[in-house]
C-alpha cells in the first residue's frame, strides 16, 4: 500500500511537472506548425515570419484586454483576452492576406524560386517585428486585467469575495499619497495543487487553471475543423491536390489564387490563435514569438512537411522531448526506488538552460536521418 | 572600376562625412569601425551565398566562435593571475594573511580540479575513440541491434565517469579566482591579432563538422537547419561557464592598438579628445588592411578557374555534376572558407566593444542583418558586399536619432505638452529599425535584386 501511494506520487509529478506543460506547450507549437505546414505545402518556402505574424495576433488580443481595462470591465470567469480573439483572428488573416498581395504574390508571378520567397520572409519578419515593438513595446506584459481603484469608493470586500484575497490588494499611491486598491484579474482556477494535496493526503498533486483546459480544448477542436476541411470540403481538397502536384492541380481546373488566398486567411486564423492561447499563458514578449519559430520549424519538418496530421504529431513530439530530457527525475527515482537507494544529485540528462537547444538537436537528427519526417511528407 | 563603384562608396564617404560634422567624430569613427567589420563578415558570407548559393543562417554562431576565440587565446590564464596576484599580496604579508591563505587554498583546489578536466576530456576522448572502434569492429561480428546497444553501453559509461570528474572540477573552476574575470579557465595571454587569426581557424573548423553534418540538405533546410545549430552554439557558449564565463561575459580585452587612456600618457600625450580618435584610427586602419587582404583574396578566387565552377555549381547543380565537379566537396570548401571569414569578423567585433558577451548574440542583428547587407549590396559582388556592410550599418545606427527627430516633429506638431501618445512616440523610437530593415530588404528584393553593386560576372 505505501508503494502503491509512491507509485501515485511519482506519477503526479510527472503529470505536473511533465505531462501537463509539454501537452499545453505542444499544443501551441502543433497550432504554430500547422500554419507553418500550410505555406510550405502550397508555396514551398518555410515562413520565418509566422513567430511573428503570431505575435502581432497576439499584440491585438492584447490591446483588445487593454480596452477593456480602460473601459474597467471585469470578465472573471472567462479570460479578457479569450474575447477579443474574433477580433485578432479577422485582423491577423487579413494581415496575412496583405503581406501576400504586396510581397509574395509578385515572386509567384514571376516564378521565383522558392529560396527568394524566404528571404522576402525574412524581411517580413523584420517588418513585423518592428511593427509590434513601435506599437506595443518589446517588454513583457500580462494578459490579467488590472486597474486601480481609489480604496473610498470601491466595496474590497465584495471584490475580495469575487476574485480571491490575493487579486485585491491596498497600497497607498505614491504620488499622491492615496490610499487605493489595485485589483488583477485573477485565472480561473479548477483546483491548485495546494487543493488536490489536501483532498488526496498524497504528497505531490497538480494543478488545473482554465487557460491549460482552454489551450488543450482549442487546439483539439482546431485539429478536427482543419481536418474536416482537408479532407472532405471542396477547396480543402483542392488544396491537397494543389500541394500534392501543381501541374496536375492546375489542369484539372482548380483556381490557384482562390487556394492561395484561403491559405493565408488559414494561416493567419492559426498564427493569431496559437500565439493568443501561448500569450494567456506566458505572457506577451515580442522576443518569446521570434524564437518559437524554430521549434515551430522542428515540430513542422519532424512530422513532415504539408502534412497537417505531421505538424501535431510534430508539435507534441517537440514538446514532450524538450520537457522530458531537461526534466530532473531525482524526485520520481527517489519514490519509486528503495528507502536506502536514494539519490542525493540530479538526475537531469541536460540542464533546463538547454531546453531550446533539444529541438534544434531533434531537427537536425530529423533532418539527417528522414528528411521526410515521420508521415513522408515532401522534401524540397 | 566602373562609374557606379565610385558612386556608390563616394556616397557612403559622404554619410559618414557628414555624420562627423552634424553628430561628432567619434560617432562616425565608431560607426565606420563596425562598418568595416560589418563588411568582413558581409564578404564572408558573400563567399557562401554569392559564389555558391549556400543558405547559412547560422552566421550568428560563427560570430560568436570568433570573439570567444579571443577570449581563449588573448586573456590570461586564471590561475597565473591568482598566482601573480599571491605574490602582490605576500609583499605585505603581516596585514594580508588571511586573504593569503585563503588565495593559497584556492590555488591547490584549482590545480586540481585543472588535473581533473584534463582527465576528463582525455577520458571523454577516449570514450568516442573506443566507440568508434568497437563499432568498426563488430560490424562484421555481431546483429546491428546488439551492435548499437553495445556502443551505446560504451558511450553511456564514459558520459557517467567523464561526469564523475568533470563536474567537481568545473565547480571549482567556476567558484574560485582573483580579481575581476576570474571564475573560468582563462585564455593563453597571446596577442590578439593572434586570436583574431585562430578566431577565424575555429569558425572553419566548426564549419567543417557542421558541414559534415548539414551540407547535404537543400536550401530551405540548410537555412533551418543552421539556424538551429547556431542556437545551439549560443547556448554553449552561455552556459559552459568553466569555459566562457558564460553570462557573466569577459571584460577587459586586450586591443592590437595603444587604448585612450595610453595615448594620454607619456610619451603621446594626446589630449582627450584627439586620443579617441587617434585610436579609432589606428584600429580603423588595422582593420582596413585584414579586409583588403581579404578581398583581394576573394577578388583572385572569383576571378580563376575555381570562381567560375563555383558560379556553375551555382546556377546549375546537375550540369556541373555531370561535367564531374564534386558537388559536395565544393560546397563544403567554400563553406568552410566563408566560415573563416565569419569567425575573423566576429573577432574583430568583441576587440572593438573589448568585452565577451555571449547573452548579446540574437539571430536578428547577427545573421539576419549580416543577410540584408549581402542582399542590399548585390550578392556575388565582392565590393557589394562591403558597401552594404557599411550601408546597412550605417541605417541600423541612425535609424534610431533618425526616428527620434521624426517622431518628435510628429509629437510636437500634432500633440499638446503631456499627451501620452507623444511619451509613447518618443519611448519607442529605437524600435524602428527592425522596421526600417524590413522595409530596405523587401524593397531591395522587389525593385532591385541584384543590390546596388550588381554582379558583373554572371552570364544570362
Amino acid at each position: 500500500m505505501a508503494y502503491l501511494t509512491d507509485v501515485a506520487n511519482a506519477f503526479l509529478w510527472l503529470f505536473n511537472f511533465l505531462i501537463l506543460p509539454a501537452t499545453t506547450y505542444g499544443s501551441t507549437l502543433a497550432l504554430g506548425a500547422l500554419g507553418v505546414t500550410l505555406v510550405f505545402g502550397i508555396l514551398r518556402f518555410a515562413n520565418f515570419a509566422h513567430g511573428d505574424m503570431m505575435a502581432f495576433g497576439t499584440m491585438i488580443s492584447l490591446i483588445g484586454v487593454e480596452f477593456l481595462n480602460w473601459l474597467g470591465i471585469f470578465t472573471y470567469p472567462i479570460p479578457a483576452g479569450i474575447l477579443f480573439l474574433p477580433v485578432a483572428i479577422i485582423l491577423t488573416a487579413l494581415l496575412a492576406i496583405t503581406l501576400d498581395r504586396t510581397v509574395y504574390r509578385y515572386y509567384r508571378s514571376i516564378k521565383s524560386p522558392p529560396v527568394v520567397m524566404l528571404m522576402a520572409s525574412i524581411g517580413v519578419m523584420f517588418l513585423l517585428n518592428g511593427l509590434i515593438r513601435l506599437i506595443k513595446g518589446p517588454e513583457l506584459q500580462i494578459f490579467n486585467a488590472r486597474r486601480i481603484f481609489p480604496a473610498n469608493k470601491i466595496d474590497t470586500v465584495e471584490l475580495i469575495e469575487r476574485f480571491g484575497d490575493r487579486a485585491v490588494q491596498t497600497k497607498t499611491d505614491f504620488v499622491t499619497q492615496e490610499k487605493v486598491v489595485q485589483v488583477t484579474e485573477p485565472e480561473f482556477v479548477f483546483f491548485t495543487v495546494h487543493d488536490f494535496k489536501q483532498a488526496t493526503g498524497l504528497s505531490e498533486g497538480f494543478g488545473l487553471d482554465l487557460i491549460q483546459v482552454l489551450t488543450v480544448a482549442f487546439a483539439v477542436t482546431l485539429f478536427i475543423a482543419l481536418y474536416w476541411f482537408l479532407m472532405r470540403t471542396r477547396l480543402g481538397k483542392g488544396m491537397r491536390a494543389f500541394s500534392d502536384n501543381e501541374d496536375l492541380a492546375l489542369l484539372s481546373g482548380i483556381d490557384p489564387r482562390r487556394i492561395v488566398t484561403w491559405m493565408w486567411l488559414i494561416t493567419g486564423a492559426l498564427a493569431a490563435i496559437a500565439g493568443t492561447i501561448y500569450g494567456l499563458d506566458k505572457g506577451y514578449k515580442p522576443f518569446t514569438y521570434f524564437q518559437m519559430v524554430l521549434p515551430i520549424f522542428a515540430a513542422t519538418i519532424v512530422g513532415g512537411i504539408g502534412k497537417p496530421q505531421g505538424a501535431i504529431v510534430g508539435g507534441y513530439l517537440v514538446a514532450f522531448s524538450e520537457i522530458m530530457i531537461t526534466a530532473n527525475y531525482k524526485k520520481v527515482a527517489n519514490y519509486l526506488l528503495p528507502e536506502n537507494w536514494e539519490v542525493e544529485g540530479n538526475l537531469q540528462l541536460l540542464g533546463t538552460e538547454y531546453k531550446f537547444s533539444v529541438s534544434f538537436l531533434l531537427l537536425v537528427i530529423v533532418l539527417l536521418l528522414r528528411p521526410s519526417g515521420i508521415f513522408r511528407g515532401k522534401v524540397i | 572600376m566602373n562609374r557606379r563603384v565610385v558612386i556608390v562608396f563616394g556616397s557612403l564617404l559622404a554619410l559618414i562625412t557628414l555624420t562627423g560634422f552634424m553628430q561628432s567624430w567619434s560617432i562616425a569613427l565608431s560607426l565606420l569601425t563596425v562598418g568595416l567589420i560589418s563588411s568582413v563578415i558581409a564578404l564572408g558570407l558573400n563567399i557562401q551565398w554569392g559564389y555558391a548559393g549556400l543558405f547559412n543562417a547560422g552566421v550568428m554562431a560563427f560570430s560568436a566562435i570568433g570573439a570567444i576565440a579571443c577570449v581563449l587565446v588573448s586573456m590570461p590564464w586564471v590561475t597565473d593571475v591568482m598566482l601573480a596576484g599571491l605574490a602582490s599580496l605576500q609583499t605585505d604579508a603581516d596585514k594580508n594573511q588571511q586573504a593569503i591563505d585563503l588565495l593559497q587554498q584556492d590555488i591547490s583546489g584549482r590545480l586540481e580540479a585543472e588535473r581533473h578536466l584534463a582527465w576528463a576530456w582525455v577520458i571523454g576522448c577516449a570514450t568516442g575513440l573506443l566507440a568508434i572502434i568497437v563499432n568498426r569492429i563488430l560490424k562484421v561480428l555481431v546483429t546491428p541491434r546488439s551492435r548499437r546497444l553495445l556502443v551505446t553501453a560504451v558511450l553511456g559509461v564514459g558520459l557517467v565517469i567523464f561526469r564523475s570528474s568533470f563536474d567537481p572540477a568545473t565547480a571549482v573552476i567556476e567558484s574560485t579566482g582573483f580579481g575581476d574575470n576570474s571564475k573560468y579557465l582563462g585564455g593563453l595571454g597571446l596577442p590578439i591579432i593572434i586570436a583574431w587569426i585562430a578566431g577565424g581557424a575555429l569558425a572553419a573548423l566548426t564549419a567543417w563538422v557542421i558541414g559534415r553534418i548539414a551540407l547535404g540538405l537543400r536550401s530551405d533546410y540548410l537555412a533551418i537547419a543552421t539556424l538551429g545549430i547556431s542556437e545551439i552554439v549560443i547556448a554553449l557558449l552561455k552556459n559552459e561557464n568553466w569555459l566562457t564565463r558564460g553570462t557573466l561575459n569577459v571584460t577587459g580585452l586586450p586591443s592590437p592598438v595603444p587604448t585612450a587612456k595610453m595615448l594620454q600618457d607619456p610619451p603621446y600625450l594626446f589630449s582627450i579628445s584627439s586620443s579617441l580618435i587617434v585610436n579609432s584610427v589606428l584600429f580603423i586602419s588595422i582593420i582596413a588592411v585584414f579586409l583588403l587582404f581579404f578581398l583581394w583574396l576573394a577578388h583572385r578566387a572569383l576571378h580563376s578557374p575555381w570562381g567560375r565552377m563555383m558560379r556553375a555549381i551555382r546556377d546549375n547543380e546537375e550540369t556541373a555534376n555531370a561535367m564531374g565537379k564534386d558537388i559536395v566537396m565544393r560546397h563544403r570548401q567554400v563553406f568552410i572558407l566563408g566560415c573563416f571569414l565569419l569567425g575573423v569578423g566576429g573577432a574583430m567585433l568583441a576587440t572593438h566593444v573589448l568585452q565577451f558577451e555571449p547573452s548579446s548574440y540574437h539571430p536578428l542583428r547577427y545573421t539576419f542583418l549580416v543577410w540584408v547587407m549581402v542582399i542590399v549590396g548585390g550578392s556575388g559582388n565582392n565590393l557589394g558586399s562591403i558597401a552594404g556592410g557599411i550601408l546597412i550599418w550605417f541605417a541600423w545606427i541612425q535609424a534610431e536619432p533618425a526616428a527620434a527627430w521624426v517622431f518628435q516633429l510628429v509629437g510636437d506638431g500634432f500633440f499638446l505638452e503631456g499627451s501620452p501618445v507623444r511619451d509613447l512616440l518618443e519611448i519607442r523610437a529605437p524600435q524602428m529599425r527592425t522596421l526600417l530593415m524590413g522595409v530596405i530588404l523587401l524593397l531591395v528584393l522587389r525593385f532591385a535584386p541584384r543590390g546596388i553593386l550588381p554582379e558583373t560576372l554572371q552570364h544570362k
